[in-house]
């Protein structure tokens, strides 16, 4: 499957998804994917493409989407006539302002020194948003109405599903460039930069240059994302640039896969449907997600993508089928050890004197229900470590050459 | 004006010292491990949520002992299971990984004791004014803060400088290869170090508790400005740390305290502006309400100027 595919498939998905799901929540669910993506996208040219890790990157995002906010509100007081459809762009340019005065001197180096400056400039403008109330609208933040302003073709955005598609151009749009990015020059020496500076500045390139490239153009990309949240969201608040947010990304990006190109996507998607499916059954989301992605970081250093990437070789070899049993085998009992801590964990927080869990009636304050989950979740732990010796020896065979037949299709 | 001052002075000095307990157990840690510990302030915050807890049942003086004790555990564990497995993944990795550990530390707190502030009060026994000076009362139990602190500062020199377990630990730091080849057991070291590291975050918290109110953000509302004491201080530097905290603390301490502002500069200026101002939020910015980003300011100003640090000798 060529690239030119990978790409056209990729404009299909995002033009048919809304027309399979289309109800109000799933519309709402994939235009905050669109947004995640990006913001998640461009942040991984800070961290994986370049090396830096960043503590504060909802500053390029956050003020992307103030500025876009007043340019909205300025097209709608009639300050100012462009199309809304450009909105996201004010905040890319903002972003990329921001990113450059501030790369200016946060580049210097890589390492801890960035990732304290970034932190400290994240507070700093975090805080300084509280104090500038006529700018960022203090607590209340500050909103706009995206309906103003001439419409594009007959359309006003007034519905979720004109935004939607709009959201999407413009991710599709930013998704293409910085693809593209990868493979200029600049983007190949922001690889070399982060593995070793040293060489990179003894074949003549500036570390600091490199970086600060890197840099800027994720503060452009970032305040598109922040463009496009204004237009979804039609209000900006503190929220939006602060320490929580800037985290947020981090985890979308760790949890995706830092190594890979398409990471930060599958770590887009997955948070934002953990962020909106999850939320509506417990109030304890962000828990798990804080579990996710710590035994992320432990196991799967590599992310999700990582993951899927480790059967490449068993793909190949057409030995997949041997990891389908143990597989299995492992995944029931670790289905059942999982099921059973997330029950102890709801049951632990459960206020009512009865508690339903899968079709289970459970009395929090009783010893039995207790008893009953902790028993099952201890015999799931035990067989699931009985499984995993198995799954390695298939992991093994699946990954290594056939010893006595010779290759089918003469590939290593 | 004299009274504001040396209640300024004093109120500084306290959170000066409380800020040190803490950078002195970070920046322990990443000398050894070259590791920013994000979750340094929710061992802190942890340390309150036990003494609270434990004193409960046995009051205040036990829990003081046993929370931080607690809290040493519980960060040996963390360094044995979670930062050693992750350590072979690189720095990035280890910092990634302390901060989501942070982030769940929070979230559990708020699963085990909720959401709102809870009632951690500091004892009876300690519960009446030191001193009362210009009519104003400065109560024991922020004296008893500044014993405890002290006290800990001078053990930890005294044990780091003094005692072969203070030298095996600083040779490990520099060297651990040939103090492992001596035949000391380094990864125990580290763990052991880590933990008391924890610990002493704890103790912070379980005295702080009381005074700074113990809530879910509490970890929050501290961490990043310890983070920012152990950069300016410079990595590494346990002088550096204390100097640092006591400037952070009583810089605050003087800002909240004074009641100066952007408008008395520009009196002093002789400049004035229309009330409708577009930069009016500017022109009437008072030092209270900026002192909390004071030490943000000035940690962006020394990594520009000084990456090292105050009395910091390595680089970042």
């Amino acid at each position: 499957m060529g690239k030119l595919t990978i790409w056209i498939v990729f404009a299909a998905v995002l033009l048919v998804l809304p027309q399979i799901f289309d109800s109000v929540l799933s519309l709402s669910i994939f235009t905050q994917m669109t947004i995640a993506i990006i913001f998640a996208l461009s942040y991984n040219m800070l961290l994986g493409q370049g090396g830096m890790l960043s503590f504060g990157h909802a500053v390029y995002f956050g003020l992307g989407g103030f500025l876009a906010v007043h340019a909205m509100m300025m097209i709608e007081f009639e300050t100012l006539s462009f199309s809304i459809t450009l909105i996201p762009l004010v905040g890319g340019v903002f972003g990329l302002l921001a990113a450059l005065f501030i790369g200016s001197f946060s580049t210097h180096k890589a390492g801890t020194v960035f990732a304290m400056i970034s932190l400290g400039i994240g507070e700093l403008v975090a805080a300084s948003s509280l104090i500038l109330v006529s700018f960022f609208g203090g607590e209340a933040g500050v909103s706009g109405d995206r309906t103003f302003g001439p419409p594009f073709f007959g359309i006003d955005f007034a519905q979720d599903d004109h935004v939607y598609y709009l959201a999407a151009a413009w991710m599709f749009f930013a998704v293409l460039c910085m693809y593209l990015f990868t493979q200029t020059p600049a983007g190949r020496m922001a690889n070399a930069v982060r593995d070793n500076p040293e060489r990179a500045e003894f074949i003549g390139y500036s570390a600091r240059r490199v970086r600060f490239i890197s840099f800027a153009m994720a503060g452009f990309f970032a305040g598109i994302a922040g463009g496009i949240f204004a237009v979804n969201y039609e209000i900006l608040t503190e929220e939006n640039l602060n320490a929580a947010t800037s985290g947020r990304v981090l985890l979308m990006a760790y949890i995706g896969g830092l190594g890979f190109f398409i990471g930060p996507v599958v770590g887009a998607v997955v948070l934002t449907l953990i962020n909106s499916l999850l939320s509506n059954y417990t109030d304890l989301w962000m828990l798990y997600l804080g579990i996710l992605f710590l035994l992320t970081v432990m196991f799967l250093p590599r992310g999700l993508t990582g993951l899927l990437m480790m059967h490449r070789v068993a793909w190949q070899l057409g030995r997949m089928r041997l990891l389908l049993l143990p597989y299995t085998l492992t995944a029931i009992p670790g289905a059942v050890f999982i099921l059973g801590m997330i029950a102890m964990i709801e049951m632990s927080h459960a206020e009512d004197a009865e508690f339903v869990y899968l079709g289970l009636a459970l009395a929090p304050a009783g010893y039995g229900s207790w008893a009953l989950l902790l028993s099952v979740t201890a015999v799931a732990f035990f067989i699931l470590r009985r499984t995993l010796p198995r799954l390695h020896e298939a992991w093994a065979e699946a990954n290594t050459l056939p010893r006595l037949q010779g290759h089918k299709d003469g590939r290593p | 004006m004299i009274e504001v001052l040396i209640f300024a002075t004093l109120n500084g000095l306290v959170t000066g010292l409380l800020l040190f307990m803490l950078a002195s157990g970070l920046t322990l840690i990443f000398s050894m491990m070259g590791v920013l510990n994000f979750a340094h302030a929710s061992f802190y915050m942890l340390g309150a949520y036990f003494a609270y807890s434990i004193s409960l049942y046995t009051g205040f003086w036990p829990a003081l002992i046993i929370a931080p004790l607690l809290v040493g555990v519980v960060g040996a564990l963390v360094e044995r299971y979670g930062l050693r497995r992750v350590h072979k993944s690189g720095h990035v990795a280890e910092l990634v990984f302390t901060f989501g550990l942070a982030f769940l530390i929070e979230e559990a707190v708020q699963l085990f004791w909720g959401r709102s502030t809870i009632n951690y009060e500091s004892p009876t026994l300690l519960d009446f004014p030191l001193f009362t000076l210009f009519g104003q009362n400065f109560p024991v139990y922020k004296a008893f803060m500044i014993f405890i602190s002290v006290s800990i500062f001078i053990g930890l020199y005294f044990v780091l400088t003094r005692t072969r377990i203070g030298i095996i630990i600083q040779a490990a730091i520099t060297h651990p290869n040939t103090v492992a080849n001596l035949g000391h057991n380094v990864p125990f070291i580290f763990m052991a170090v880590f933990g008391v590291g924890s610990g002493l975050a704890g103790l912070a918290g379980v005295i702080a508790g009381p005074v700074l109110t113990t809530f879910p953000g509490m970890a929050t509302v501290l961490g990043s400005i310890v983070f920012v004491i152990v950069v300016i201080g410079g990595l590494g530097s346990l002088a550096g740390a204390l100097v640092a905290s006591l400037l952070i603390g009583l810089l605050q301490s003087y800002a909240i305290a004074s009641d100066v502002g952007m408008q008395d500069l520009l009196d002093l200026l002789g400049v004035s502006f229309a009330a409708d101002h577009p930069l009016n939020d500017i022109w009437r910015l008072t030092l209270p309400q900026i002192a909390p980003i004071m030490p943000f300011l000035l940690l962006v100003l020394v990594l520009i100027f000084r990456p090292s640090g105050l009395l910091g000798k390595r680089e970042g």
